[in-house]
């Protein structure tokens, strides 16, 4: 039987109540009549032998590229670059699709003769990953004869003495990359593809880069420009970065890109509830529900963080594809939109949308208020091909406890960004024109990210810019059980129910609102005609 | 008429810079434009006569109406008629050099005035000034006089006071004590020598073995392992301390056994005595005031100077601190305002002596206008209910029935108060708590010491409020009756004069609310403010310095937590149970030898790195800083050192922790000065510091050495710390900042100002219980 395509549930008085994500718990919400509920399609069937196709994959590569076994030669400097620890969400069941394709390329590179291969994480200003979490994603044999080595390496974008200037796009764009990477004879990069924005050129051109190239598209002007950035034809991020993949190329670098794709199965059997519409929910998956969501409700936040970050997901592969960066992509993405993408019709006065314990920048850590309003008008918000689901000058509900917490280790610079900058503007223009240069160049804040594991000092700015695009088209943010005085630094209103949030909201988009409610987990995307 | 009389004269003051001497001057600058004012002065530690008068005198806010009268001619004035006498009444002959001396001769009214007026002065301070400084003036005077050959008449007029009447009942008379009912014979030669000789003896008794242990139990107590400077400079204080208040109760308990009320009585009325032995000398006039408050009409109504008997009393009452005073309701409160008793002293001198000298004057209101103590009361509360005190939340502070209890009453429930307090505060002090749990400490000892002076109030001034004697006035009246009208509405001094209820309410509380400096109206927090002063001051880039301690300043984590999670980072996981459970079990006896020394339990730690390989430590360093320091550390702790650095100020960090434990944080502060342990020629560490460890009274002198190495000010510097260990870097810095505070830092701080900051760890994540090492 192939898997349902995605559904839009309009509310009628017989629905059962909706399932929110809210932090480190859920809300059951009972939408007004006439709401629309996007639910996303079903998980797509794996690929039945994952290890085969792999090898299909980097023997019959895709455009203009040879087979991988024939690009390897003794004596060659190899580099492979790998996504990190932001992807997928959340990480998934041992092995990773990442462990699984590394181990092929080894034995492939052992098999030809190729001593000098270096492993490097394509961090860009992420975090620098922790040991347990590199053996997850690599697995302990790749870890333990490369790390002891010195051969498994973590991109550094402030050492000076590992980047190399690739030179100026046809824009002005700077292009500074990693220097072992651009200067091997081949660089290979495994990716995952979660969401339609990772992957392609932005791989290597993000996950390698220094600061000094990334700001050319990672800041207010092109982010407001991307509409989404969900939708590379659309995204001005998108585009900045293929004109450097493409003058990276051009530079002489030598790419084999492998990406794959991951079905939609998120969360292990305990958790099935969250996979299945709430009318088709069994007794088995109601008593699952009440017991884990009392449980966390009753726990103390960490210890709901903790055990919720300790879920490991039964993703399953559904594609994987390798050769040359631009034809790899275009399938990649077929793939991608035909797990995530539902066709809507027509735009909605007020979204809503439950926002979970996990994004992309809080894997195994605190998610901070500058990480769930990147996680709503960020990510979740720019989930759309064509316009976005909520008119402009419409109203966003996020549900989300949104405490005043940090992780001083991963987001130090995010304390301050929260303290100092947010309490003086909220306005991405101006936060990035007076703060963005000192907490880029900030020594503390470099030092804790070269050799520590904390993010990039600039990197809460970034969140902030993702966010720039659902701020200039909302009409209104409203935070449904979050914490007051946490949301009004954030720029937004809080409210404390449903009915409470739909009243204000109300107020801006005037009576009689239309809702349409973003179904999540799993991940979707929504493609709507206006 | 008065002004002609004392017109041309030449009159020499003391105690001018006091209450009544300051209304004096003034009044005799202002109604007699013809007279000289000689104004005996104690110079001051860093002052001259002539500066302090200028200072203390001149300048208060008395002379507003002189000087706006007189406009630019003001200074003038001053300086052709006041003339400065640098000496004092504690040195025979007055300390004065020759010119003075031959200025004093010359003079034609002497009053002297000066007195400790203090109902609680040491015995022997009381008597050098109260009982031999009378006879001191009288004595230069006569000498002067007979060395430079001058005849011409001289008047000597002495300020006493009613209450030499002491305890006993009835009607007090203008009499020489001698000549009263209430006589006793004392020889005041011998109460003189006695006096002087109990401080010695009580200066002996301090230094018993017993008594000073009791000093550096109380000094340990109060400071904790704060090093030895700061403790031995903290005993002899408390030794000084210790001999003041033995010196008090020995004046308190002399003179309560011959019939005084206070050491200030008695040695007035013995002062007076061992005066009128010379009155065959000098011809004399007493005036003994009652108790003397705020101005009725002159200089101003209201004008007070300093804060006096009463005062205190009335703000502890209506702060609600006070809860009862103990009176009689039908009893007489004497009191009367300053600008009289002025006006008389102006009336006395410009009427001259009486012969046979002496004259006595008393300046009461008792017989003449009594106040009832039940209507002050009255006015009081009334008053207050109408215009309260505002609490530091903006709240009124409610009034509380005045019900007269007896003294005994109020006395032993105060006590028992504070004896409870007193047990509250030390158990709690016990308690290994800080931040804003060690506020509420603070508050138990602020409300203690609130009792305390209260109570001190109920001892000393509750005579005044059961006195039953009624002071006579017969000669002053004579002397009022004897004026013209123009002197009399001048010099007005007849006590019937006085309406009460537009004094007290009109007059004088209005003026003692100004002069109390509380809150009169419902504004929130002014603390608020005096943080925001204080922390604008620590932030402005005048500053040079901020320096650091780093245990629960920085990270709340200490070199125990650093040991256990370093030891046990590569022990298997049983073992790291057991190594827990043994540390677990040493808690107790490491907090008892942290507290007792701070560099013994230090070196107790380095010596537990001995044979550890420095390049594995380092290592684990960094995981321990990643894993268990920052999560550990004060967010806004390390915002605040960055923003000292972006203000340009020179951050250090100075610290017992080891150098390897540090290296992480390096980049944050300008330097880290901390230990460094010894490496062996085995390439592996010794247990050994290669310096002292940089704690307590090391840490000041580190900090000052720094300091002028890089040519900083310490007056300028900032530093942060969190115990009293930290007290001698604490102390040397212009401006000290106490980081979620101990309870005893936290009282010391709030005692002197200091600013307080209150950090906490970052909020979410997982309790750590144990300091075990585990790789993330």
């Amino acid at each position: 039987m192939s898997p349902r395509p995605g559904f839009i549930l309009e509310v009628d008085k017989s629905t059962p109540p909706t399932l929110f994500w809210h932090g480190e718990g859920f809300r059951l919400e009972r939408l007004p009549t006439g709401s629309r509920v996007i639910y996303p399609p079903e998980a797509q069937p794996p690929l039945k032998d994952p290890l085969t196709a792999i090898y299909s994959a980097l023997e019959n590569p895709v455009g203009d590229s040879s087979p991988l076994s024939s690009l390897l030669f003794p004596d060659m400097r190899l580099t492979i670059a790998f996504d990190d620890l932001s992807l997928p969400l959340p990480s998934m069941q041992s092995p990773d699709v990442r462990q699984l394709v590394i181990e092929q390329v080894l034995d492939l590179a052992a098999s030809k003769g190729v001593d000098d291969v270096v492993l490097v994480a394509a961090l860009a200003l992420h975090r620098r990953m922790t040991e347990t979490e590199l053996r997850h994603i690599l697995g302990d044999r790749v870890y333990d004869s490369f790390a002891k080595m010195g051969r498994l390496t973590q991109h550094d974008a402030e050492d000076p003495s590992n980047l190399i200037h690739l030179g100026l796009t046809d824009k002005g764009e700077d292009v500074e990359i990693n220097k072992r990477a651009a200067t091997s004879d081949l660089l290979i990069y495994v990716n995952v593809n979660l969401v339609s924005m990772d992957g392609g050129h932005k791989s290597v051109a993000t996950g390698l880069a220094s600061y000094k190239s990334l700001r050319h598209h990672h800041n207010v002007k092109t982010m407001v420009h991307s509409k989404s950035f969900m939708d590379r034809d659309n995204s001005q991020l998108h585009s900045s970065n293929w004109r450097m993949g493409r003058l990276i190329k051009d530079a002489g670098v030598k790419i084999f890109q492998i990406e794959t794709t991951l079905n939609t199965n998120t969360f292990p059997d305990s958790f099935s509830f969250l996979q299945k519409r709430e009318w088709e929910w069994n007794i088995r998956d109601r008593a699952a529900f009440v017991a884990s969501s009392t449980a966390l409700q009753k726990s103390p936040p960490w210890l709901s963080r903790k055990v919720l970050h300790s879920i490991r997901s039964p993703y399953q592969l559904t594609g994987v594809t390798a050769g040359e960066v631009e034809a790899v992509h275009d399938v990649t993405i077929k793939n991608v939109y035909k797990q995530q993408l539902v066709e809507v019709h027509g735009q909605t006065d007020i979204l809503t949308m439950g926002l979970p314990y996990i994004g992309p920048y809080n894997v195994n850590s605190i998610m901070n208020p500058v990480l769930v309003y990147c996680l709503g008008l960020g990510y979740f918000f720019n989930m759309y091909r064509g316009v976005p689901l909520v008119r402009k000058g419409g109203v966003l509900i996020l549900s989300h406890p949104t405490r005043r917490e940090f992780d001083p280790t991963f987001h130090p610079s995010y304390i301050d960004f929260f303290d100092n900058v947010l309490a003086d503007t909220t306005n991405p223009l101006e936060i990035e024109s007076k703060y963005e240069n000192a907490f880029a160049t900030d020594p503390w804040y470099i030092h804790l990210y070269r050799t520590g594991h904390a993010y990039h000092g600039v990197h809460p700015f970034y969140m902030w810019y993702w966010g720039a695009h659902a701020l200039d088209h909302l009409g209104a943010v409203i935070i449904l059980g979050g914490d007051p005085k946490t949301v009004h630094r954030l720029g937004f209103m809080s409210a404390t129910t449903m009915s409470d949030a739909l009243e204000m909201a109300q107020n801006v988009v005037g009576p009689d609102p239309t809702l349409t409610h973003l179904h999540s987990p799993p991940l979707l995307m929504a493609d709507v005609k206006a | 008429m008065i002004v002609d009389r004392l017109s041309g004269k030449a009159i020499f003051i003391t105690g001018s810079t006091g209450f009544l001497g300051t209304a004096l001057v003034e009044k005799l600058l202002r109604t007699i434009p013809g007279c000289q004012l000689f104004l005996l002065t104690r110079p001051g530690k860093t002052s001259t006569a002539t500066e302090r008068i200028q200072k203390e005198i001149l300048k208060n806010d008395c002379f507003d109406i002189l000087r706006k009268t007189l406009g630019d001619r003001f200074e003038n004035e001053i300086v052709s008629r006041i003339h400065p006498i640098s000496g004092d009444v504690i040195s025979d002959g007055l300390n004065l050099d020759e010119h003075d001396r031959e200025l004093l001769s010359h003079c034609d009214v002497i009053i002297h005035s000066a007195a400790s007026v203090s109902f609680d002065s040491p015995l022997d301070q009381a008597v050098e000034v109260n009982l031999c400084g009378p006879r001191r003036v009288a004595e230069a005077v006569i000498a002067a006089r007979k060395d430079f050959g001058v005849t011409k008449p001289i008047h000597l007029i002495a300020i006493s006071t009613a209450y030499v009447a002491g305890r006993r009942r009835g009607l007090s008379p203008e009499l020489p004590l001698s000549e009263t009912p209430f006589s006793i014979e004392l020889d005041w030669r011998s109460e003189v020598k006695a006096a002087r000789g109990t401080r010695a003896d009580v200066d002996l008794r301090s230094r018993d073995p017993k008594i000073l242990e009791q000093f550096r139990k109380k000094a340990a107590n109060e400071l904790g392992a704060a090093g030895v400077p700061v403790l031995v400079a903290k005993q002899e204080k408390l030794r000084t301390q210790w001999i003041h208040d033995e010196m008090v109760r020995a004046g308190i308990a002399r003179a309560t056994s011959v019939g005084w009320p206070d050491a200030y009585a008695y040695t007035k009325a013995l002062g007076e005595k061992a005066l009128l032995e010379k009155q065959d000398e000098i011809p004399i006039s007493i005036i003994r005031p009652s108790i003397i408050e705020s101005a009725m009409l002159e200089p101003r109504p209201g004008w007070i100077r300093g804060f006096r008997m009463a005062e205190p009393i009335i703000i502890s009452y209506a702060r609600g601190l006070l809860k009862e005073f103990p009176g009689v309701p039908e009893g007489v409160i004497d009191v009367i305002p300053v600008d009289m008793v002025a006006a008389a002293i102006v009336a006395v001198a410009a009427q001259g002596p009486r012969d046979p000298s002496p004259e006595i004057f008393q300046v009461a209101s008792g017989s003449r206008n009594p106040l009832k103590y039940a209507t002050l009361v009255n006015h009081v509360r009334t008053w207050f209910q109408e215009h309260p005190l505002y609490d530091a939340d903006g709240q009124p502070i409610m009034i509380p029935d005045w019900s007269f209890p007896g003294r005994g009453r109020v006395q032993s429930q105060l006590e028992k108060t504070s004896k409870f307090l007193q047990a509250l505060e030390q158990a709690t002090g016990m308690l290994p708590i800080r931040g804003n749990q060690a506020e509420f400490i603070v508050d138990i000892e602020k409300k203690r010491q609130a009792v305390d002076s209260a109570l001190g109030y109920v001892e000393l001034y509750g005579t005044y409020a059961e006195t039953d004697a009624i002071f006579k006035i017969d000669n002053l009246i004579g002397l009022y009756d004897s004026l013209s009208k123009e002197d009399k509405a001048q010099f007005s001094f007849d006590p019937a004069l006085i309406h009460w209820e537009s004094f007290i309410r009109e007059v004088h509380l209005p003026s003692v609310v100004e002069h109390a400096r509380v809150k009169t109206t419902p504004t929130k927090r002014p603390a608020k403010s005096r943080t925001n002063r204080n922390l604008n001051l620590i932030l402005s880039p005048d500053r040079h310095l901020a320096v650091f301690d780093l245990e629960n300043t920085i990270i709340s984590s200490n070199v125990v937590d650093t040991y256990a999670w370093l030891a046990t980072r590569r022990l298997p996981k049983f073992q790291k149970a057991l190594f827990a459970m043994n540390l677990a079990l040493q808690g107790p006896s490491l907090l008892a030898l942290d507290r007792k020394d701070r560099g013994d339990f230090l070196r107790s730690f380095y010596r537990k790195y001995e044979g550890a390989r420095p390049q594995r430590l380092e290592k684990d360093s960094q995981e321990f800083f990643n894993a268990y320091l920052l999560k550990k550390s004060f967010p806004a702790a390390i915002e605040r050192v960055r923003r000292h650095k972006s203000l340009g100020h020179k951050t250090l960090l100075i610290t017992g922790a080891l150098d390897f434990v540090l290296e992480p944080l390096k980049p944050l502060f300008d330097d880290i000065i901390c230990a460094e342990l010894e490496v062996g020629d085995n390439g592996l560490y010794k247990g050994r510091s290669l310096s002292i460890p940089p704690t307590g009274e090391a840490r000041a002198s580190i900090l000052a050495k720094y300091a002028s190495e890089h040519s900083l000010e310490l007056s300028e510097s900032i530093a942060y710390a969190d115990s009293t260990s930290d007290l001698p870097m604490l102390e040397v810095v212009g401006y000290p900042v106490c980081v979620n505070p101990e309870p005893k830092l936290a009282a010391i701080a709030r005692k002197r100002g200091w600013h307080i900051e209150q950090w906490s760890k970052a909020q979410g994540l997982p309790p750590i219980y144990l300091p075990i090492g585990r790789s993330m």
